[in-house]
């Protein structure tokens, strides 16, 4: 009963606000976008441009783009939905309609997990309107007819819901929401690429390289840039559930030290 | 809004202390706040009045003691918004959000009916304004909000910092009225100020700290007569000698011989006895901001 309303409580906030449809709409034209320039290319509209002979595979490709172009959406919802609250002091008024904190913030995961699969359909539906009229336009196999394009659909929708989970972690571990947001776009735009390019070409790193939290979430989805340029084997990679469960830790790892740490401070 | 057979809740403060590293916001504080009465919570600012009050409500972790409201602690409450409503002074809102979402979060919350955030929303003369975004309220009709949240459970006890902060006058007078209506439907109401002619007019009891300290507890005329008294007599020595004996304190000043730790009675009874003729005997007059002042400065210069 006291977790359906703080439930309730927490959908209610999100959609109350402009940020879910704005980071939205962001998303979709984002995903779209890359999609385009993938799918043309790819799709022989610049014939030459890409040497595509003997990739199999490059349909998902192009549809995954909205998880690996896509995640930092989810995870910025995340992270927001708890630093937001921090900045206008509104965890004050939270806390006093649901005292127990443990609560609150087990609401938060769950429904920022649905709002991330949310985003994953709308990011999904962004790639494959624009991706698959232009492999069709160059003769390249669409897979809309193919059960592994749409078992990799649920994966990458999947993902898209543990980033938004990992943001609640994220924001938990790091209130303060410009530090969080500074470190979430430090990580996932410069670090984490940097570290897996120098993995690709460093022998052994790319153990460690595997479990870093962007290459787990493009193991889930299964097939990526990362993927391709690794190699058409994907050797770089996890098993697609061994990528979903470390991305899983990564979440759980944040929140629960978020939750006996900032989560319990004083509300002054 | 009535509820006839209203339970009365108290609320208990008992050994409260908060220390933050070396400095203690709030020390050993003990009282009671009774039901069916306006209980103004005074002292000046940063007496440690925002403290107590989110120690009570388990927004901060007291460093010893308790708070606990019909008994229980506000997190041990099963229904925490219908039992206690509450609007703190930094009970901020998200500018972008408007005010009927704002009490729609709470009420999904606190398991509440929707139906009652318009009626809270009406009740606080906000009706017209339910689908405003708050960026856009002035600090009144914020205060209405915070208000409006607190009566969204039909609390029994309602806690509110600094209420009248920010009202314009009309907003002031409607407020003493709220708060009196309410305690007379048998509700606790808890109502902290650092102004103490702010809820003069609607309090029944007052509780004063300074300091983080509990320097008063009781009745707001018990507050006037605990003040100061003026007495003078030819032999202002011997006047004095005889109000320290009788356990009073004497100070000497150039108007005569100012008394304070026994009324004005027991000051006559004392010369009298000492067979001193005083040529002054009266309370000091200055009404109660002059007593809270007094009884705040001693608690802050401790």
């Amino acid at each position: 009963m006291r977790f359906t309303g703080a439930l309730r409580s927490e959908f209610t906030k999100l959609t109350t606000t402009r940020m879910w449809w704005l980071l939205g709409v962001i998303l979709a034209v984002y995903v779209a976008f890359t999609a385009a320039v993938l799918g043309a290319a790819f799709g022989g509209l610049f014939p030459g441009a890409v040497e595509t002979g003997g990739v199999s595979g490059l349909h998902e490709l192009v549809y995954s783009v909205a998880v690996t172009v896509g995640y930092v959406f989810p995870v910025i919802l995340g992270t927001l939905s708890v630093t937001g609250e921090v900045r206008h002091q509104t965890l004050t008024p939270t806390f006093l309609a649901t005292p127990r904190r443990g609560t609150v913030l087990a609401a938060k995961l769950v429904t920022l997990f649905c709002f991330g699969i949310f985003y994953g359909v709308v990011a999904l539906a962004a790639s494959v309107a624009v991706g698959a009229p232009l492999l069709a336009a160059g003769d390249m196999v669409t897979g809309l007819d193919d059960s592994q394009t749409w078992l990799m659909f649920g994966r990458a929708v999947l993902a898209m819901g543990i980033w938004a989970i990992i943001g609640v972690g994220l924001g938990t571990l790091i209130p303060n929401q410009i530090a969080a947001i500074v470190v979430l776009l430090a990580f996932t735009q410069f670090v984490e690429p940097i570290l897996r390019t120098v993995g690709m070409l460093v022998e052994g790193f790319a153990e460690i390289g595997r479990f870093l939290p962007g290459a787990a979430g493009d193991a889930l989805v299964g097939s990526s840039v990362f993927a391709v340029m690794s190699g058409p084997s994907s050797a770089g990679l996890l098993e697609w559930w061994q990528g979903g469960l470390v991305l899983l830790a990564f979440a759980a790892i944040a929140a629960t030290i978020g939750a006996v740490t900032t989560w319990r401070r004083d509300v002054t | 809004m009535a509820n006839d057979a209203r339970e009365g809740h108290t609320i208990e403060f008992s050994g409260l202390t908060k220390r933050f590293g070396q400095v203690a916001a709030v020390s050993d504080l003990s009282f009671t706040v009774p039901a069916g009465a306006v209980t103004g919570f005074l002292g000046p600012n940063g007496a440690g009045k925002t403290t107590t009050l989110r120690m009570l409500l388990g927004l901060v972790q007291p460093s010893s003691g308790t708070a606990t409201i019909n008994g229980k602690r506000y997190r041990d409450l099963p229904q925490a918004m219908a039992t206690v409503g509450t609007a703190l002074e930094a009970a901020s809102f998200h500018p972008g959000r408007t005010a009927r979402n704002h009490l729609r979060v709470l009420a999904a919350a606190g398991g509440i009916d929707r139906s009652r955030v318009d009626t809270v929303l009406g009740l606080v003369g906000l009706g017209d304004y339910g689908d405003r975004r708050v960026g856009g309220y002035s600090l009144g009709m914020r205060q209405r909000l915070g208000l409006a949240g607190a009566l969204l459970g039909d609390p029994s006890v309602l806690v509110l910092d600094e209420p009248v902060n920010g009202l314009d006058p009309e907003g002031i007078r409607w407020i003493r009225t709220f708060l009196r209506d309410l305690a007379a439907e048998g509700r606790t109401v808890l109502v902290s100020s650092h102004l103490l002619s702010e809820v003069q007019q609607s309090v029944d009891r007052v509780v004063i700290i300074s300091g983080g300290r509990l320097v008063y507890e009781g009745s707001l005329e018990g507050l006037e007569t605990g003040g100061a008294v003026m007495a003078d007599a030819p032999d202002r020595a011997a006047l004095a000698a005889a109000v320290l004996a009788a356990g009073g304190t004497a100070e000497m000043t150039d108007a005569g011989v100012t008394i304070t730790g026994i009324d004005s009675a027991a000051v006559g009874v004392a010369a009298l006895s000492a067979g001193i003729p005083l040529s002054l005997l009266a309370p000091r007059h200055g009404g109660l901001e002059q007593s809270f002042l007094d009884i705040v400065g001693e608690g802050g210069s401790k």
